[in-house]
């Protein structure tokens, strides 16, 4: 290399090194929002005409950024939970039943404790006993792998289905009678909803959650690059070999990591149960955990990639409700599920691409 | 036993709603063999099983042909199959977020469709079912009779020892089967791990396509989610079957008669969702070595790369 032209070189490749991990998420959203095209134009509409009312009705309004940020909140949780176990190399799918555990156990708990204790206390009871259920179903499939070497994927896939078992046969017990919820909290149980501070926001249930998945952002964040837990954590992600060599206790890190990541996708139950209907309700997740992989990788299991990825999925899925009446909602689905697709194509493209060059 | 010709009506229609409930399992199960014993793991036997539905539905609802339908769910589970290999074996992404990645692909694509269709959100119109056929002596048997003249059960029951064949007597079996375990040796010897690889994708897509037609001819229209986790269980039927053709056909035949308990057991005071939870157990079970050691083909999972030991 000459001398002259390093300094220019530097900055380009500066340049370059700040570019690379976003290329892939923005090629995966522009080549879903082009396949998208493709279907609007299949039902005989214009594409130009759908994507416009789905930006102006989501964007238009306080009312649908609140929407965005209502369902951005939980995408955040379970992101971070996948993400946290990508960094130490574990394939949490199970975040959905986590969830879904976790929402259940504080729905019940919060019925239990409401006639003898005060709103506020209830509320924190019922929001640790959900997250310590959380932690302990998801510290499952550590346990099996660093005691018999037996893959995370398989068994969090295995103890989704469990967890909606699980939670069937539990609800005979504590449903209401003749629904399928839990019974509701008193108003002062719960957290308080932003429209308090913002009237605009009126009619959107976005609550206090959304602070609470700030926190978890800086707290994971935090944890992977400021303490010596987080260190290991990413050690044994990059080499699991490496990182025993290096002193790191594999199968605890393991265990710790994958408790950790059912507390985060817990947490969903908290804007959810305590934060918007008061109640836990069968059925509810609905793909918050799934979506939560989606939002790891196109936010680059990074904390504000996540935020990002989580209010483009947040913002998407309220375009659906949107578009609607124009063509079927479930475009949406389809523009998700394409996303997933062409992250990982890109990231691997891209990836490749850089490695020729270098 | 004594003279109880009741009795043995109720176990025979017992079985028979066991096979019943295990054949879509059994293709699906197969299906992931193939895929797997080739080294990608293929966790989209659900969206191939919804994908398949549909096509088998709206083939049979526009030509009024079951055996069209049959071809049309075996195309689209071969398409369903491609996309997965595509982007696992080509672009040598992530093969469980591919699956992933397919599986709510389905669930969005065969909604869309079905609205803009059918012009509704929940189900289909009713479709044309494959016949049953009349096999002179057998359909007469009382509960597994109509059973043995049903087209797609004879085909499941053929296929479970074809692909065992296939798998394990063939030279295009060990082939599989090598780049599944060691593809950089089978790659030294000549072998194209890439075509192998694709073609157990592609037979996967095909075995789990003629589950998705089992189920749209068995209920006679597509309904949203129709699948209903089944491919899954197809999925935890491949583990506890052990990459094992046969194997997976037992597994599948075990959780169908869980299954079939909790019909017969319904009312009885007896907690269904154990056993619905049974077939996961049994496989958490098996993969921690309980019940004898599972051990997936070497390299499932790991991408192929060609250049990295160049």
């Amino acid at each position: 290399m000459s001398e002259p032209a390093a300094p220019a070189t530097a900055t380009a490749s500066a340049a370059r090194s700040w570019l690379r991990p976003l290329l892939p998420p923005a090629i995966a959203v522009v080549f879903s929002l082009v396949a998208g095209a493709g279907f609007i134009f299949a039902v005989g509409q214009n594409p130009l005409t759908v994507y416009g009312a789905m930006v102006a009705g989501v964007f238009g309004s306080a009312y649908g950024w609140g929407q965005v940020l209502f369902k951005a909140t939980p995408l955040v949780f379970t992101g971070l939970a996948v993400a946290l176990g990508f960094r130490a190399g574990l394939f949490n799918i199970g975040a959905e039943g986590q969830a879904y555990l976790a929402s259940f156990v504080m729905g019940a708990a919060g019925a239990a404790l409401a006639p003898t204790l005060p709103g506020p206390l209830v509320l924190v009871a019922a929001a640790l006993a959900g997250i310590a259920a959380g932690a302990a179903y998801a510290a499952v499939p550590g346990l099996l792998k660093a005691r018999f070497g037996s893959h995370e994927v398989i068994n969090t896939i295995m103890l989704n289905f469990i967890a909606f078992a699980l939670v069937n046969y539990l609800g005979h017990g504590t449903f209401v009678h003749e629904t399928v919820h839990t019974a509701e909290l008193p108003r002062t149980a719960l957290l308080p909803r932003l429209d308090l501070v913002w009237p605009a926001l009126r009619g959107s249930p976005v609550n206090a959650s959304l602070g609470l998945a700030g926190l978890a952002c800086v707290g994971v964040g935090l944890l992977l690059w400021r303490t010596p837990f987080g260190y290991e954590l990413r050690a044994v992600g990059l080499s699991p070999g490496a990182a025993e060599y290096g002193g790191a206790r594999v199968p605890a890190v393991w265990v710790k990591t994958m408790a950790l990541s059912g507390a985060l996708a817990a947490l969903v139950g908290v804007n959810f149960v305590l934060g918007y209907k008061g109640y836990f309700e069968s059925g509810f997740t609905a793909g918050v955990g799934f979506l939560g992989i989606a939002v790891a990788l196109l936010g680059r299991t990074h904390p504000v990639g996540i935020v990002l990825a989580a209010l483009f999925f947040g913002a998407l899925s309220q375009g659906g409700l949107v578009i609607n009446s124009l063509v079927p909602k479930e475009l949406v689905d389809i523009l998700q599920a394409i996303v997933i697709l062409m992250a990982i194509v890109s990231h691997e493209v891209v990836e490749r691409r850089l490695r020729r060059r270098a | 036993m004594i003279g109880d010709a009741f009795g043995a009506a109720a176990v025979l229609a017992f079985v028979a709603q066991t096979v019943r409930i295990s054949v879509p399992y059994a293709f699906g199960a197969m299906g992931c063999a193939f895929s797997e014993r080739g080294g990608v793991i293929n966790i989209a036997a659900e969206g191939i099983f919804l994908h398949a539905a549909l096509a088998y539905t709206l083939t049979a609802y526009f030509t009024g042909n079951a055996w069209l339908g049959v071809a049309a769910a075996a195309a689209a589970g071969l398409a369903t199959g491609a996309l997965h290999a595509l982007v696992t074996v080509t672009f040598r992404a992530d093969q469980i977020t591919s699956g992933l990645g397919i599986n709510l692909l389905a669930v969005g694509l065969t909604r869309f469709v079905l609205k803009a269709v059918f012009h509704s959100s929940s189900n289909s119109e009713r479709v044309a079912g494959l016949p049953t056929w009349n096999v002179p002596g057998l359909s007469a048997l009382p509960g597994v009779g109509p059973l043995l003249g049903t087209p797609l059960v004879l085909v499941a029951l053929g296929l479970v020892f074809f692909s065992w064949w296939l798998l394990f007597r063939t030279p295009f079996g060990l082939r599989l089967r090598s780049v599944g375990e060691h593809p950089e040796a089978a790659a030294t010897l000549g072998l194209s791990v890439n075509r192998l690889r694709y073609a157990g994708v592609l037979l996967s897509g095909v075995l789990a396509g003629l589950g998705g037609a089992w189920l749209a001819s068995d209920q006679r229209s597509f309904t949203d989610g129709m699948s209903a986790g089944r491919g899954y269980i197809a999925l935890a039927a491949m583990i506890v079957g052990k990459w094992n053709p046969v194997g997976a056909a037992l597994a599948c035949l075990l959780f169908g008669a869980a299954e079939a308990l909790q019909i017969r057991l319904q009312g009885a005071g007896i907690p269904n969702e154990f056993l619905q939870m049974l077939p996961y157990l049994v496989t958490m079970l098996v993969l921690a070595g309980a019940i004898g050691r599972a051990r997936p083909p070497a390299s499932v999972g790991r991408p192929y790369d060609p250049e990295s030991h160049g």
